[in-house]
């Protein structure tokens, strides 16, 4: 009982209905696309979305990049890369500038996209209404007539309560002032990448059946008030433990040296790249210095 | 980088799946696929139910692969489906034709045809057997003859031999006109693994998802509809359990014919047919107490699994939405196994980043009592 996989897993009438779904998606950025979405070889809520979309667009001359929370080591990334790695023969890269193709669950790298890249993000929920109204026969009719009074009532409950919005992540978006769409549990710091950038986004939710994006120069816009506007995370007087980063989005850890608190690049390739740059100005000077 | 906590991925998950590995083989012995089908016929038959591909091989590897993990093999086999090619339809099954080997009526005591127990555990002492602990092969084949030739002796041996066109309960029942009718809807049914799920669902839609359900899920909600939280209190009409043949049309013919189709094999079954007291408002406005029916059809032997789907299969059908049972969305969103598992598991991944923002979220909340707070709301 021997049996062999398709190049990228599903089969060509599944990947072309796929992409049929994202052309319409990027027609209508924002829009979520219904689709029939396929069991995976991964947990369903493990990026099968992102995986889907992957696998429907990559070709045999595209190089990968895969990030879990932006690292490229996290063993879902790991995972992911692997599968792909395994049903295509691509190459792979832990390099931003590098890939071709880049799917992540949560972050936006931060070294900024090209037009040449084609970024795929995971999203758990891809239904930005769905925390006041559980219903989507509900939430598809609010969309179709632009009815996002309870999406900003949500935010100004926050305020009224709390003096501040209280969003963590996947903080809503409009985009191109006509949808209110999910961006995935991307940091709000990484919610500005979005807005005008050159390369294009696919958003694929595999448990939700649904494909959304975000075309390359399309305005995405924070929800927010004119008197209370967007705020991203802060990380003042932070830097990255290893590179000395600022200015970029740090997660905290603990010294297991010193027990004392520390923050590290969620990006552990920008993290890596400057260290890299570091040693090799250090080099350099050196050389410098001997002759 | 000894801080990062989940780090060195790849030698990490090599050497976690190795482990794995280990707790399959470790103990030195293994279990042939031959011998889950014959041994677990039932454990396979969920399997596929679950897993909706009927490939009775593939489903034993995939349990002996999953280590009898039943949501794991299922997940296999859904994996495993996605990968196939759809090359043809089948003709329509008519289970009117299906080769039945156990029917029973809880409604009617002689109904024609005859109720068939046929082989259920319903009336067995649930007992451990503990001499199973030590049967052999020998024991094993012992054991079958032995059955075989007190059964070939039973007086009711030719009646209880599988039969085919057994008449149904409910065709005395509509011929007096106490079910409630409805035309015959011959609409192509959905097919939900190529098509997302629409509200309201059509019925081809509630019946496949309610079908490949979770079965523990879907007997859970069933109950809970009977219980309390819903208003179906069922009678079961007809349970019937069998083979049912797959045919295909010849390719290629331009009138295709039942006689020209090609047999693809037999799938075995679990057919219900519920009863329920439904109120029925006629052109007149007059009220008149009418039974509605509910339908299951499971692959395999999951009696329970059938009969809870006719209960939601009626549930999901009403014009008035007063208990999550009735709910679709609520129902049909979630009784799928791969993803509710999927998605509880997924819970176990790194969230370092996003949970980085929840607490910047929390403590800017914090730091900013003088601008909002209870006191001003």
């Amino acid at each position: 009982m021997r049996k062999n996989y398709n190049f990228a897993f599903l089969d060509e009438g599944s990947k072309r209905e796929i992409r049929r779904a994202i052309l319409k998606g990027v027609a209508i950025p924002g829009y979520q696309v219904p689709f029939a979405s396929r069991e995976m070889p991964i947990g369903r809520g493990w990026g099968t979305g992102g995986l889907q979309l992957t696998l429907s667009c990559i070709g045999p001359d595209d190089t990968l990049k895969v990030i879990d929370q932006g690292s490229d080591a996290s063993v879902n990334a790991v995972s992911i890369r692997g599968l792909v790695r395994e049903t295509t023969g691509v190459e792979t890269t832990t390099v931003t500038q590098e890939a071709t193709l880049i799917q992540s669950r949560h972050r936006i790298p931060e070294h900024p996209l090209t037009r040449d890249q084609l970024l795929v993000l995971q999203v758990p929920t891809p239904e930005p209404l769905r925390t006041y109204e559980a219903r989507e026969t509900v939430t598809k009719r609010l969309h179709a007539e632009a009815e996002y009074t309870g999406a900003y009532l949500e935010l100004f409950e926050q305020i009224v309560r709390y003096g501040t919005t209280t969003t963590g992540a996947d903080h809503p978006v409009m985009v191109e002032d006509r949808y209110v769409m999910a961006p995935s549990p991307i940091p709000r710091y990484d919610n500005a990448k979005l807005n005008m950038a050159e390369n294009l986004t696919l958003l694929g939710a595999g448990r939700e059946k649904k494909i959304y994006a975000v075309p390359p120069y399309t305005h995405v816009a924070s929800l927010a008030f004119d008197d209370y506007p967007f705020v991203t995370e802060e990380f003042e007087g932070a830097r990255c433990h290893r590179c000395g980063a600022t200015g970029v989005y740090l997660t905290q850890t603990v010294d297991p040296a010193t027990g004392a608190q520390i923050w590290m690049c969620s990006d552990t390739d920008y993290c890596d790249q400057r260290v890299e740059a570091a040693r090799a100005a250090a080099t350099a000077r050196k050389g410098g210095d001997a002759r | 980088m000894g801080y990062v906590a989940v780090s060195g991925g790849e030698q990490a998950i090599a050497a976690s799946l190795d482990l794995t590995e280990l707790k399959r083989v470790g103990a030195g012995r293994s279990i042939e696929v031959e011998t889950i089908l014959a041994a677990l016929p039932e454990l396979v038959e969920q399997v596929e139910s679950e897993g909706s591909l009927w490939a009775p091989e593939v489903a034993a590897t995939a349990v002996k692969q999953a280590q009898g993990s039943v949501e794991e093999a299922v997940f296999l086999m859904r994996a495993y489906r996605s990968t196939l090619e759809r090359l043809y339809t089948s003709r329509v099954i008519d289970t009117d034709t299906m080769r039945v080997d156990r029917r029973i009526s809880a409604a009617f005591k002689d109904i024609a045809g005859g109720q068939i127990l046929g082989a259920t555990r319903d009336y067995s002492h649930r007992l451990i057997e503990f001499e199973l602990a030590d049967e052999t092969p020998a024991d094993v084949r012992e054991r079958a003859a032995e059955l075989e030739r007190a059964l070939a002796a039973e007086p009711q041996a030719e009646a209880a031999a599988a039969q085919t066109r057994v008449p149904r309960v409910l065709t005395y029942l509509r011929e007096i006109d106490m079910v409630r009718s409805y035309p015959l809807d011959d609409t192509e049914p959905v097919d939900i693994t190529k098509t997302p799920l629409a509200f309201p669902a059509p019925r081809s839609v509630i019946l496949q998802a309610l079908s490949r359900g979770l079965t523990q899920a879907v007997i859970a909600i069933g109950y809970a509809a009977i219980r309390g939280f819903g208003l179906s209190h069922p009678t079961v009409g007809e349970l019937r359990h069998g083979t049912v043949a797959v045919t295909i049309d010849a390719p290629g013919s331009d009138a295709p014919t039942e006689d020209d189709a090609y047999y693809l094999g037999a799938i075995p079954v679990t057919e219900v047919e519920s009863l329920i007291v439904s109120d029925e408002v006629d052109d007149r406005g007059n009220h008149r107490s009418a039974l509605d029916v509910g339908y299951g059809l499971v692959v395999g032997d999951d009696e329970s699994k059938a009969i809870a789907m006719s209960v939601l299969d009626h549930s999901l059908r009403a014009d008035d939405v007063r208990y999550p049972t009735q709910d679709q969305e609520f129902v049909l969103y979630h009784i799928d196994g791969v993803e509710a598992t999927g998605f509880i598991s997924h819970l176990k991944l790194p969230h370092y980043v996003t949970f980085q923002s929840k607490l910047d979220a929390a403590l800017r909340s914090i730091a900013e009592p003088e601008k909002g707070g209870e006191a001003d709301a």
